[in-house]
């Protein structure tokens, strides 16, 4: 007869349990998205698709959905080139305060966001900047120029010096050199550090906060109508964007599976 | 045409180089003219200053003072981007983005020359390895990676090729066999090759003339034959082979011959074949070159050396020769290389041995071992 061995389940349960706390939030997030009722979205009423074929009829989730994504994407844009030449020039070049300059970069990693938030908010009101979405891109891309140029540097670092001599030994001039062997080795650091920077600022509610004034994004949309219980709609697109997540995730693993698959490595 | 990668070298030429990085200089001053169409050799032990003058060349490092002239053009100031000249690095440096034969085609893509990819296909061919072409360089071993960073440089018919160390991570046969080729590959495209080596059988196997550096100059050039015939200083005879050195005071001197006195023992060098011919000097002969004998003192002319008697403390076989050491008192440590042809009985370690050479096989150098006084 088999022994019962509690050790020999313990695994199995506690990665299970682990599991499902884990995803216990995202699968009721999920499943809500789907439930046949008018806000509080709080008990199972029924299985509907109306909120997911229109997510617009909510005007002002909309527009707060459109600003967060506005803001995501310039100031991830900014970030990236501006962490990508800083994160270069940390690691190529050495200048006069280029150990301070680093240092100064993990600031705002290390600053508590209600600090940073509160701080660049009485910043921007003594030099007389309205809050507004151009604000909000500002407080963005401080926080994720840090990121940006910890992710790029890392990358940098690997990136033997010597490929780019072969380059000029080869007749192309610093720029060709750049965009043909520099920027094509740095690419993958440079579109992580892309991804991480858009994740951060789409998320972000604390420094956004202080600094948006009267702009809704998304966080601060769902923030202010909790109290009175979500709409279903912000559940469709908390949704959408994790399958978003997913997806690209799963893509990009396929990708670069066919990719070993055709080199064969 | 027999191959479309050949062409004219041209000469280089190095006028007063120095060059000082922040807290020591790698060359003190230097210069040198390789002919075209030559395989020269800069060889020296690390950090001599041999990759910095390499560098220079390519024009990756600017020099403190003096120039550099290529096919009689002064070229100090030109970008390396703009120079006639390719390098095959240390590390080979292959794109790990592109294939194999995109690396190969890229200098030629820069320069808008027509048909890259064919071009590039005809120099992986001369280096064999046209059926890896749509590889990535991490794909391929050290000594394939070799010949596609050489078939790079090579495609864009470079009036000088440049190579830092370029076997050096190869094992010793792959090493021995990329030797041949690379030596037989100069002679096809007729290219003006500078290879920078710290290996003096690799430069002595593969150049026509050979500069070795020390301490950032360059100490004796010449072709490898002469250099190891008649080494000038204690260093090249030294790096380049091994030698035997007694030092003393010259005592006689008589038409073409002059001798020292190493502790009672007269030891004779041609004048022809020393550099310096008075007060304290150095004379050597190398381990190959000398020979001992057993027991009683040989009778010996004018035309030979000898000293002794002294006793074999060690005996080495190296399989194709013999390596003993001999300690003669007052003197010192004398090496003797002796070929393995099946002597017998074998001379054992301990036996008392008179070591002799002839004088026509003696060089004298300009300066003194580090540690005999002036």
């Amino acid at each position: 007869m088999r022994r019962f061995t509690f050790g020999k389940l313990a695994l199995p349960i506690y990665s299970l349990l682990a599991f499902a706390f884990l995803m216990v939030p995202i699968f009721y997030t999920i499943l809500f998205s789907f439930n046949d009722a008018p806000a509080p979205n709080t008990t199972w009423k029924g299985f509907t698709l109306s909120h997911w074929l229109g997510v617009c009829t909510n005007e002002t989730l909309c527009t707060a959905l459109t600003n967060s994504v506005v803001i995501g994407v310039v100031s991830t844009l900014i970030a990236t080139i501006l962490g990508t030449a800083m994160a270069i020039a940390l690691v190529r070049y050495s200048f006069k305060g280029r150990g301070a300059a680093s240092l100064s970069l993990f600031l705002p990693m290390a600053t508590p966001e209600v600090v940073l938030g509160a701080g660049l908010a009485a910043f921007f009101f003594n030099i007389g900047f309205q809050a507004g979405m151009l604000t909000i891109i500002i407080a963005h891309v401080v926080f994720c120029l840090s990121f940006v140029v910890v992710t790029v540097k890392a990358r940098v670092q690997t990136l033997d010096p010597v490929l780019e001599e072969a380059g000029r030994d080869l007749y192309a001039n610093p720029r060709q050199v750049f965009w043909k062997i520099t920027f094509p080795l740095l690419l993958p650091g440079i579109m992580a550090a892309a991804l991480l920077s858009f994740a951060l600022s789409f998320d972000d509610f604390i420094i956004t906060y202080f600094n948006s004034g009267a702009v809704d994004t998304f966080p601060k949309y769902i923030y202010v109508v909790s109290r009175r219980g979500v709409p279903a709609e912000a559940n469709v697109i908390a949704s959408a964007v994790f399958l978003l997540a997913i997806v690209s995730v799963v893509a990009s693993q396929l990708v670069s599976a066919l990719k070993r698959k055709r080199l064969g490595l | 045409m027999a191959n479309s990668l050949a062409n004219t070298g041209a000469d280089l030429e190095l006028r007063g180089i120095r060059k000082e990085f922040p807290g020591f200089t790698a060359i003190e001053e230097l210069d040198l003219k390789v002919p075209a169409g030559q395989f020269f050799a800069l060889l020296g032990p690390s950090g001599c200053g041999k990759t910095t003058t390499l560098r220079i060349v390519a024009g990756l490092e600017q020099p403190s003072s003096g120039s550099v002239f290529l096919g009689g053009k002064d070229i100090t100031a030109t970008k390396p981007h703009e120079r006639a000249v390719n390098t095959v690095f240390q590390s080979y440096a292959l794109f790990p983005h592109m294939t194999v034969l995109e690396n190969v085609a890229f200098g030629l893509r820069q320069r808008k020359i027509d048909s890259p990819l064919e071009k590039a296909g005809e120099a992986l061919k001369l280096v064999e390895l046209q059926h890896l072409a749509e590889r990535r360089p991490q794909q391929l071993s050290g000594g394939q990676q070799q010949r596609v960073a050489l078939a790079r440089a090579l495609v864009n018919r470079p009036s000088l090729l440049l190579l830092d160390e370029p076997l050096g991570a190869l094992d010793l046969k792959l090493r021995r066999q990329m030797q041949i080729e690379l030596k037989a590959i100069q002679m096809e495209v007729g290219l003006t090759f500078l290879h920078v080596t710290h290996d003096q059988e690799e430069a002595m196997d593969m150049a026509d003339v050979v500069a070795v550096m020390n301490k950032g100059r360059i100490e004796q050039m010449g072709a490898p034959e002469v250099l190891y015939d008649r080494p000038k200083t204690v260093f090249v005879s030294k790096f380049l082979g091994q030698s035997n050195l007694f030092i003393g005071d010259v005592v006689e001197e008589n038409g073409n011959a002059l001798s020292i006195n190493v502790a009672g023992s007269k030891i004779t060098v041609p004048k022809a074949r020393a550099e310096k011919h008075s007060g304290k000097i150095a004379i050597g002969v190398r381990p190959e070159k000398a020979d001992f004998h057993e027991d009683v003192a040989p009778n010996v002319g004018a035309d030979t050396n000898l000293i002794g008697p002294g006793e074999i403390i060690d005996i080495r076989f190296t399989g194709v020769s013999n390596q003993y050491l001999i300690e003669i008192p007052n003197i010192g440590q004398v090496t003797v290389f002796a070929q393995n042809i099946g002597k017998s009985p074998e001379t054992q370690l301990g036996a008392k041995v008179w070591v002799t050479w002839k004088v026509e096989h003696a060089f004298g150098l300009a300066d003194l071992p580090a540690g005999s006084g002036e």
